[in-house]
C-alpha cells in the first residue's frame, strides 16, 4: 500500500497551536511552539531584508554618476549606515539560526521543542523591540545615526544624529541573539531523542551549537561597547577619548572582539545547511561526517583569534599586525575542509538539480571568491592598499550575501515543503536562481577591480576614472532587485495559493522528513529512536514518507 | 476530530539540570560582560600604572573591604539558605534569603556613602576637578564609576531575583522537592559577588 | 537520559559552607595585608592568585560545580579560556605600541 503523503487525522501546526484560542494573531504573537516561532522571525526578517535592499538599491542609484546624483553626502551617509545596521543585526545575525535553527533544531534531534519555549518567545519579542527601536531612532530629535553601521570613535561621540538610541537597539537585539543561543546550547545537551549520541546527530545541529556557543560568549563583549559609547555621549566618561588619555583604537578591539566572531555566527549555520542539502541532492551519504562537525567547532574557536584584522591600518603595534594576519590565515583550513568534504560527497553521487541543490552550488563559487578575496586582505602588504576600499565591500558582499545569503534562499527552497505542506514551480524557481548568480555578480565583481584602482567606501561621489564599473554595478543592483521580487513572488504565491506537496519530495533522512509536512504541533506522533548514522540513505526504505514514485513494499 | 491535542502541551518534562545549564551559560554572558570592562582596566593600567596607584589611594579600603566581606557573608547565607530548603527548613530558608537581601542593602548603602563623598569633592565623569587631573586619574576614576555602577545594577538585580525566589519559597512552589529556582537565584548571586571578588584588589588595593 | 538525582541527592552540610566562608574571610585579610607590603610587580600577580583561589571556592562549593555534570565544567573552562585568548592577543598590541 502506498505511504500516504499528508496525514489527515492529526491537526498540523498551523493549524493548532499552545495558546489557549486557536487562531488569530494572538495565537501567534503568544505562541511558544519553536515553528510558529521560527515562521515570525522569517516574517520579520524578510522584511527587514527587503528594506535593507532598497536601501541598497538607492545608494547604487546615487553612485551611478559622480557627484550628487540624487541624496547629498549626508543622506549618503544615513542610507549606507542604515543598510548595514538592518543588514547585519535585523537580517543576517539573527537570519538562519532564528528562523531555520528554531523550526528544525528540535526536529532534528527528534524533541518536541527546545529547552526553553517560553525563553524563545520572549527572544523573538525582545528582536522585535530592537527593531522598533531602529525605526523610531530614524524619526527622533538628532536625525538618524549616519557613523556607519561600526560606529567608531571619535565620530561616533561626536555626531549629533542619533546614535544612543541606535546602538541601544543593536544591545537589545544582542539580548535577542544571546537568549537564543542559550537556549539551542541547552537543547542540544539535553534533548536530544533516544540513540541520538552526538555523533548521530545532523551536521546542521552541529553547526547551529557552535553558532550558539559564539551568540553566547561573543555578544556580550559588543554589549559593553556600546554601553561605553553611550556613557561617553552622556557622561563623557573618558574611556576612549585620547584627551583624557582614552584610547580609540580600544573600542576598535572590543568591537571586532564581537563583530568577527559574529561573521562566524553568520557563516556557520549556512555551512550546516550546505551539509544537509549536498547529502540529499546528491542521494549520498556526506564525506567526512566527523571533518565537518569538527571544522565548525574549530571555525568557531579560530574566529575569536583573529579580529584585529580589521584594524591593519588603525595604528596599533606592527607585532601585533603581524600575529593577527598569521591567525587569520589559519581560518582557511577548516573552512576549506568542509568544501573539500561537500565536493567529495557530490562525486560519483546520484544529483538531482533542483532549486536547492543550485542555490548550494551558486553559495560555493560564490562563497569561494569570498573567501579567497579574504586572503587578500588578510595578508598585511596587500590590504594596506585595498583597506577601506570597494575591495572589502565586494568581499563581505561575496561571502555574507554570496555566502548566507544564498544559502538563506536555499535553505528556504530545501525546507519550504515540510514548512509549508505546499510546493512551488520548480520553474520559476530554477530561473531565479540562475537569475541571482548573473544579479549578484554583475554588481558585486566590479568592486573588487574599482577597489584595487582605489575607489574608497562609503563615499558617495568619485573619480570619473571609475564612472563605467559603477553603472555595470548598478545595473547588477536592478537585476537582484527584480531577481529579489521574483523569489518572493514564488515563495509567497506557493504559500497561499501553492499545490500540496508531498511530505517529503527531496527524499531526506533526517528526522524531520520523517514526521508529516507540515509537523503537527509536537512535532512527531511518537519519540523517535535513532539507530541509524544522520545520512543513512538505506532509511528510505523504511521511512514513512519518501518520494512519490520511490515506495517501497 | 480529536480533542486529545490540548492536554498534550502542558505535558511539563522537568529538567533541572538543563535549567541550571541555561543559568550558568547566562551567567558566562555576564562573565564576558565585565570581562570587556576588566580588559578596558587592563590596558589603562598597563598605560597609567603611576596615576592609578595615586588615584587608588583615594579610595577608603577599609569600606571596600568591609564590601567585601559583606557580600562574601550574603554568598553564605544564600548557599545555606539552600541547604536549608533541601533539608526541608522552609523558614529558616526564607530567613537566610532575607539576610541575604539585608546585606546587599547595606552594600548598596555603602557604596552611596562611598560616591557621595566623590561626588562631594567634585569627582565625578564630566566634572572640572576631575578633567584637571592627570590623564591615568581620570581615567581610572571613569573605571571606577562604570565598573562599580555596572556591579551596583547587578546588585539591585539580584536582589530582586532574590526576593521574588522568596515568596515562591513562601507560596510553596519552591520548595524541598522542587528548588531550581532557588539554586539559579543564588548561582546569579555568587556572580555578582565573583565580579566584586576582583573589583575589590583593582581598585582599592593597588598602593 | 536526564539525571536529575545525581547533583540533587548531594546536600553540603551547614558547617562545609561555614568552613569555606570562613576560608573566604581568611584569604580576604591576607589579601589585604600583602597589599600593605611592597613587592613590586608582583603585587598585582598575588592579588590576582588570591582572587583566583576564593572563586575557585565560590565556584566549586558554593556554585555546586564540584558535583554537577562535567559537562558544566567544560564550559567554565570554554569561557575562561576565551577571556584569557581575548586579553592575550589584545596586549600583543600594548605591550608593544
Amino acid at each position: 500500500m502506498a505511504n500516504s503523503t499528508i496525514a489527515i487525522s492529526e491537526k498540523s501546526y498551523l493549524e493548532e497551536g499552545t495558546t489557549k484560542k486557536a487562531s488569530g494573531i494572538a495565537s501567534w504573537l503568544f505562541s511558544t511552539d519553536h515553528k510558529r516561532i521560527g515562521i515570525m522571525y522569517l516574517i520579520t526578517i524578510s522584511a527587514f531584508f527587503f528594506i535593507g535592499v532598497l536601501l541598497g538599491v538607492l545608494m547604487r542609484l546615487e553612485l551611478i554618476a559622480p557627484g550628487e546624483t540624487i541624496m547629498d553626502a549626508q543622506t549618503y551617509n544615513v542610507i549606507f549606515t542604515l543598510h548595514g545596521v538592518i543588514m547585519i543585526f535585523l537580517f543576517i545575525i539573527p537570519g538562519i539560526p532564528a528562523v531555520f535553527g528554531n523550526f528544525f533544531l528540535p526536529l532534528q534531534l527528534g524533541a518536541k521543542d527546545v529547552a526553553f519555549p517560553r525563553l524563545n518567545l520572549l527572544s523573538f519579542w525582545i528582536y522585535l523591540i530592537g527593531a522598533a527601536l531602529v525605526l523610531i531612532s530614524l524619526f527622533v530629535q538628532g536625525g538618524p545615526i549616519d557613523t556607519g553601521w561600526t560606529f567608531y570613535i571619535p565620530y561616533s561621540v561626536r555626531t549629533n544624529t542619533n546614535v544612543s538610541l541606535a546602538i541601544f537597539a543593536a544591545f537589545v537585539l544582542g539580548f535577542s541573539s544571546i537568549l537564543t543561543g542559550l537556549n539551542f546550547v541547552t537543547t542540544v545537551h539535553r534533548l536530544r531523542a533516544p540513540g541520538m549520541s552526538y555523533f548521530k546527530m545532523p551536521l546542521f545541529v552541529w553547526s547551529t551549537y557552535a553558532t550558539a556557543w559564539i551568540q553566547v560568549i561573543a555578544t556580550p563583549v559588543v554589549g559593553i561597547t556600546i554601553l561605553l559609547v553611550i556613557l561617553e555621549r552622556y557622561f563623557g566618561v573618558g574611556i576612549f577619548d585620547p584627551a583624557l588619555g582614552g584610547d580609540p583604537i580600544l573600542f576598535q578591539h572590543m568591537f571586532w572582539i564581537y563583530s568577527h566572531p559574529a561573521v562566524y555566527i553568520m557563516i556557520l549555520p549556512a555551512m550546516g545547511v550546505v551539509s544537509e542539502i549536498i547529502p540529499t541532492f546528491a542521494r549520498r551519504t556526506i564525506f567526512g561526517y566527523r571533518a565537518i562537525a569538527m571544522s565548525s567547532l574549530a571555525i568557531a574557536f579560530i574566529g575569536y583569534l583573529v579580529w584585529a584584522h580589521h584594524m591593519f591600518t588603525s595604528g596599533m603595534s606592527q607585532t601585533a599586525t603581524i600575529i593577527f594576519s598569521f591567525l587569520t590565515f589559519l581560518v582557511a583550513l577548516p573552512s576549506a575542509i568542509k568544501v573539500f568534504n561537500w565536493v567529495a560527497t557530490m562525486y560519483k553521487g546520484s544529483i538531482d538539480p533542483k532549486p536547492p541543490f543550485l542555490w548550494v552550488m551558486s553559495f560555493i563559487f560564490l562563497f569561494t571568491i569570498g573567501g579567497l578575496t579574504g586572503l587578500v586582505l588578510g595578508a598585511l602588504v596587500t590590504d594596506i592598499h585595498v583597506h577601506d576600499t570597494y575591495f572589502v565591500v565586494a568581499h563581505f558582499h561575496y561571502v555574507m550575501f554570496g555566502g548566507t545569503g544564498t544559502i538563506f534562499f536555499a535553505a528556504l527552497y530545501y525546507w519550504f515543503p515540510k514548512i509549508t505542506g505546499k510546493m512551488y514551480n520548480i520553474k520559476i524557481a530554477t530561473i531565479g536562481a540562475a537569475l541571482f548568480f548573473i544579479a549578484f555578480n554583475t554588481l558585486y565583481f566590479p568592486k573588487f577591480i574599482l577597489g584595487y584602482m582605489g575607489m574608497p567606501r562609503r563615499y558617495y561621489d568619485y573619480l570619473p576614472e571609475f564612472t563605467n564599473l559603477q553603472i555595470i554595478s548598478t545595473i547588477g543592483s536592478w537585476l537582484m532587485l527584480i531577481t529579489i521580487v521574483l523569489i518572493m513572488y514564488n515563495l509567497l504565491s506557493a504559500f497561499f495559493n501553492g499545490k500540496k506537496s508531498e511530505a517529503n519530495p527531496w527524499g531526506g533522512v533526517t528526522l524531520e522528513w520523517h514526521t508529516d509536512s507540515p509537523p503537527p504541533l509536537e512535532n512527531f506522533h511518537e519519540i523517535p529512536e535513532v539507530t541509524k548514522e544522520p545520512y543513512d540513505f538505506s532509511q528510505l526504505k523504511t521511512m514513512k514518507h519518501v518520494p512519490k514514485g520511490e515506495e517501497y513494499e | 476530530m480529536s480533542n486529545h491535542t490540548a492536554e498534550l502541551t502542558h505535558e511539563v518534562h522537568r529538567d533541572d539540570v538543563g535549567a541550571r545549564m541555561g543559568m550558568w551559560l547566562f551567567l558566562f554572558t555576564e562573565l564576558l560582560l565585565f570581562g570587556g570592562m576588566f580588559l578596558v582596566y587592563a590596558v589603562y593600567r598597563h598605560e597609567f600604572i603611576d596615576q592609578f596607584r595615586i588615584a587608588a589611594m583615594a579610595l577608603n579600603t577599609t569600606v571596600g573591604a568591609l564590601n567585601t566581606i559583606i557580600l562574601l557573608t550574603s554568598s553564605l547565607t544564600v548557599a545555606l539558605s539552600i541547604a536549608a530548603l533541601q533539608k526541608g527548613n522552609k523558614s529558616l530558608s526564607i530567613m537566610l534569603l532575607v539576610m541575604t537581601n539585608i546585606l546587599a542593602v547595606a552594600f548598596m548603602i555603602n557604596k552611596y556613602f562611598e560616591w557621595s563623598e566623590k561626588f562631594q569633592h567634585g569627582i565625578y565623569p564630566g566634572s572640572e576637578t576631575l578633567l584637571n587631573l592627570p590623564d591615568g586619574q581620570i581615567l581610572f576614576y571613569g573605571l571606577y564609576y562604570v565598573m562599580t555602577g555596572l556591579h551596583g545594577l547587578h546588585v539591585i538585580i539580584g536582589l530582586i531575583f532574590l526576593s521574588i525566589v522568596m515568596v515562591f519559597i513562601f507560596t510553596g512552589s519552591v520548595n524541598k522537592d522542587s528548588y531550581v529556582k532557588l539554586e539559579n537565584a543564588g548561582l546569579y548571586w555568587h556572580l555578582v559577588d565573583l565580579i566584586w571578588i576582583f573589583l575589590f584588589p583593582l581598585f582599592y588595593l593597588i598602593q | 537520559m536526564q539525571d536529575n538525582h545525581s547533583h540533587e541527592n548531594h546536600e553540603i552540610s551547614y558547617s562545609t559552607y561555614l568552613l569555606v566562608w570562613v576560608s573566604l574571610i581568611a584569604f580576604t585579610s591576607i589579601t589585604v595585608a600583602v597589599a600593605g607590603i611592597n613587592l613590586g610587580d608582583y603585587t598585582l600577580f598575588v592579588a590576582l592568585c588570591i582572587a583566583a583561589l576564593k572563586s575557585g571556592l565560590v565556584i566549586n562549593i558554593f556554585m555546586h560545580i564540584k558535583f554537577e555534570d562535567p559537562i558544566f565544567k567544560v564550559f567554565i573552562g570554554i569561557s575562561i579560556f576565551t577571556l584569557i585568548v581575548i586579553f592575550t592577543l589584545t596586549f600583543f598590541d600594548y605591550f608593544y605600541r
